[in-house]
């Protein structure tokens, strides 16, 4: 495993898309400590910003408020990255496989254009989890971002498939334009969520407000999230799934694109 | 005095008579000249040694090109980058001594600085800049100058110029031929380009230009083909150097093989340059008949000998499609569903914007890339059509080594052949065609033909007193086994401006400007109408030829009646 420890808090965003297993595995302690990184329009070195502890493993440890450190674990497709702290923009961007874990906040951008792995903040992040980068068709095309807080504007945009889960509430725009996957929002949502949407499904266990292009068409627990529930347990994420408790009312929409997406609001019984 | 020899290379210089003749090529002070004493000498033993290369039709600098750069951020993403900086060391050399590379992007969109560098990479030494509107010209040109080492001349657009169609409309030919001189002389440019002739304009009602016989919407008598006609008589009658330079109506759309045989007719007698044929050769009544109506167009275009004109190939994969032809903008915006930019250039022409993908699993776009190489291979006399992709709109400039290699491979056509889906094998014939390429028959196309084409005597060959623009090509197939995508060396009047198939040397290329005859009194007439109907201020409208950094003025004699 291999230990980086901020002790120079950078003065500006600090770009440093060497963090990530498929870069320092194999390497030496001495050649990850030359790795470039850029500071504005600098090139520098890692050990200006980070001190390195252990050879290159598919481990990565970040230690210290990494906040201004941006694209950690980008494109990554193997190993694991935690981050004791918080993580800056572009977490996790274009990363295909393995794991990533922030115990602090992450910025916006977490986990854009991913196409498999598992990112998990559980602190807050910034907008645009796990959306397309402006101009592109599609966003996450799989894989898993977990949010124990609250999440920014347009998250999941444009997203095609795989899984979001934000425990807290989210900002406007959640998943605009999306194209397929799976959007759960634990604390509700601001405004215009699944503007745009052509399929896809948002599961939101708060009341929403809803746009007028989006139809009420039954009250029900539809199978398919009983399985999401077994899977989000075993996640550390629970979903109501027990017609005991209530049922989820379904919306479908957006009718303006047209889409046929859906929108699902859990209602607990006598609600 | 700066001097080169090239010795021991296999020429091709088809324009003199030579082909694959191993002789050598003399350099002084940018020319090519019979003999030379002293000076560096490049050994090109088992190399091919090509005049540089002439592109005809492409889309590289101007506010049309910007708003598609603008609109596609995530090809940029992907485009390969060029670093600012010293040029690289090549061959053991350093880079030449203040050559400095500038950043840039390449990509379906090239940046300004990159779209030099991958021309002269590529072996190109001269580009034609193919559509520009007076009101964007002085835009177009500080781009051009940025554009580094090649040559470059520019095309006006005119076919939906409304000063210029109200005059047809009136039958003032005459007068007519006069604005055109003086909007060729405002703009600064080296020729006419005809877009879609009245489609432009009727887009600005919502319409069309359908047919070539009906008026126009917004006039009452004025036709396409009276435009076409009455444009084409106008560039001869002001002697231009390059003929009238048209992309015809109807493109893009199935069974507009008809309409691009009516124009043939249409043009009887007149020189023109019909652009990207490709788009205008489709046959079939809708998208799910559309088939290849190559044969039909090359026969056509053999029976008018006055003509030429360029392929407008497609290859398969990213393209950004721009073109004044706002209507089939529209219409394309509609098939695709995505992006699409519409600009409205006031009383002069239109511009629509729509990236696009050619998928070889589409049968239309299969049926788009057969029939590029089937006018290539039909059309048997080289020195009347030439390589292009029409970039972007076919297929990126780079990308002009691949289609040299199916033109020159009949085994490599077959191979993608087959990969199609069957209903687009059915309605193409590229499969009956054995015609290769030859290695001299590139040379025309790629360089000599063009250079014809638009008239520059010298470009397009190595004869004594030619600009010493040389590509050196290795003999083999190279690491992309393709012939041509990394000449060995690149000679840029006079200065290897790149070696290995990097560049090496940075110099800023001259632009082609034509000074037509007219009668200075017309901007009497121009200047109220002017100022009746444009936004901006009459002083502000034409370039000064101060702003052309390095100009290449061509002065044209009045011609007698």
């Amino acid at each position: 495993m291999i230990t980086l420890t901020l002790v120079e808090q950078p003065a500006v965003p600090l770009e440093a898309e060497v963090v990530r297993p498929d870069v320092v595995a194999g390497l030496s302690a001495e050649a990850i400590r030359a790795l470039p990184v850029f500071l504005g329009r600098r090139q520098r070195r890692l050990d200006d910003f980070f001190r390195v502890e252990g050879d290159g493993g598919d481990e990565i440890e970040v230690r210290g408020d990494a906040g201004r450190v941006k694209w950690i674990g980008r494109g990554m497709t193997r190993g694991r990255i935690v981050v004791r702290g918080n993580a800056g923009m572009h977490l996790g961007a274009h990363m295909a496989g393995g794991a990533i874990e922030v115990l602090g906040d992450a910025s916006d951008w977490v986990g854009a254009e991913m196409s498999g792995g598992l990112i998990r903040v559980q602190g807050s992040v910034g907008g645009q989890a796990g959306a397309a980068y402006r101009g592109s068709a599609s966003g996450m095309r799989d894989g898993t971002i977990l949010i124990g807080g609250s999440a920014g504007l347009e998250v999941g945009m444009r997203m095609k498939r795989g899984t979001i889960v934000v425990a807290g509430r989210v900002r406007d725009f959640a998943g605009l334009q999306m194209k397929g996957g799976t959007l759960v929002l634990g604390g509700g949502a601001e405004l215009r969520t699944g503007a745009w949407m052509l399929r896809g499904t948002i599961i939101s266990l708060h009341p929403i407000p809803l746009l007028p292009t989006f139809a009420y068409a039954c009250r029900y627990v539809p199978t398919f999230v009983r399985l999401y529930a077994r899977h989000l347990q075993a996640l550390g994420f629970g979903l109501p799934a027990d017609e005991a408790d209530g049922a989820y009312r379904r919306y479908t929409g957006d009718s303006s694109v047209p889409g046929r997406g859906e929108i699902l609001v859990w209602s607990p019984r006598g609600d | 005095m700066n001097t080169l020899r090239i010795t021991g290379g296999t020429v091709y210089d088809p324009a003199n008579g030579i082909d694959g003749i191993v002789r050598d090529v003399c350099i002084a002070d940018g020319q090519i000249v019979a003999d030379v004493e002293a000076g560096r000498t490049i050994n090109a033993s088992g190399l091919i040694v090509f005049p540089g290369g002439v592109d005809v039709h492409t889309h590289v600098a101007g506010g049309a090109l910007n708003f598609a750069r603008g609109l596609v951020p995530e090809l940029h993403r992907a485009a390969r980058t060029f670093q600012h900086g010293a040029m690289p060391p090549a061959g053991g050399r350093a880079g030449a001594a203040g050559s400095l590379r500038r950043a840039g992007l390449g990509g379906v969109t090239p940046t300004t600085f990159a779209t030099g560098y991958l021309y002269a990479g590529m072996g190109w030494t001269t580009v034609n800049e193919a559509a520009v509107p007076i009101l964007t010209a002085k835009h177009t040109h500080e781009e051009l100058h940025d554009t580094p080492i090649v040559d470059k001349s520019c095309l006006l657009l005119m076919a939906n110029n409304e000063i210029v169609l109200d005059l047809l409309e009136a039958g003032e030919v005459e007068r007519a031929q006069q604005v055109v001189g003086w909007l060729m002389w405002a703009a600064k440019v080296y020729g006419i380009k005809a877009v879609n002739p009245g489609g432009v304009a009727a887009w600005k009602w919502g319409r069309n230009a359908r047919a070539l016989h009906e008026p126009v919407e917004g006039y009452r008598r004025l036709t396409p083909a009276q435009i076409i006609a009455g444009l084409a008589g106008i560039v001869d009658q002001l002697d231009l150097p390059h003929p009238l330079h048209l992309h015809c109506n109807n493109l893009g759309i199935p069974g507009n093989v008809a309409t691009t045989v009516e124009t043939m007719q249409v043009l009887e007698g007149r020189r023109a340059h019909l652009a990207h044929l490709q788009f205008h050769a489709y046959d079939g009544e809708g998208w799910d008949s559309m088939r290849s109506g190559a044969v039909a167009v090359a026969e056509a275009f053999k029976a008018h000998p006055q003509l030429t004109a360029d392929a407008g190939a497609v290859l398969f994969g990213d393209a950004v499609t721009i073109t004044a032809d706002g209507p089939w903008q529209h219409l394309l915006y509609q098939l695709t569903g995505r992006k699409w930019g519409n600009l409205d250039v006031e009383n002069e022409t239109g511009c629509g914007i729509v990236p696009y993908v050619y998928k070889d699993r589409s049968v239309v776009n299969a049926v788009q890339w057969a029939v590029g190489l089937e006018l290539l291979l039909l059309v048997d006399d080289p020195w009347r059509i030439f390589l292009t992709t029409d970039h972007p709109n076919g297929g990126c400039f780079w990308r002009y080594p691949e289609i040299v290699q199916l033109l020159m491979d009949v085994e490599a056509r077959r191979a993608q052949i087959r990969k199609l889906p069957p209903a687009a094998q059915q309605r193409i014939m590229l499969g009956d065609l054995d015609r290769e390429y030859t290695l001299s028959e590139i040379a025309i196309i790629t360089s000599a033909g063009p250079a014809r084409a638009l008239g520059l005597p010298q470009k397009g060959h190595l004869g004594v007193g030619a600009d010493a623009d040389v590509t050196i090509y290795p003999a083999k197939p190279d690491r992309d086994g393709c012939l041509f995508s990394y000449p060995r060396y690149v000679i840029k009047g006079g200065a290897i401006v790149v070696e290995e198939g990097d560049v090496v040397a940075v110099s800023d290329g001259r632009e082609f400007v034509v000074r037509p005859v007219y009668d200075d009194g017309i901007e009497d007439y121009i200047r109220p109408l002017f100022e009746q109907v444009y936004t901006m201020s009459f002083e502000n409208y034409p370039v000064e030829i101060g702003r052309l950094r390095r100009p290449a003025l061509m002065t044209l004699a009045a011609k007698r009646r």
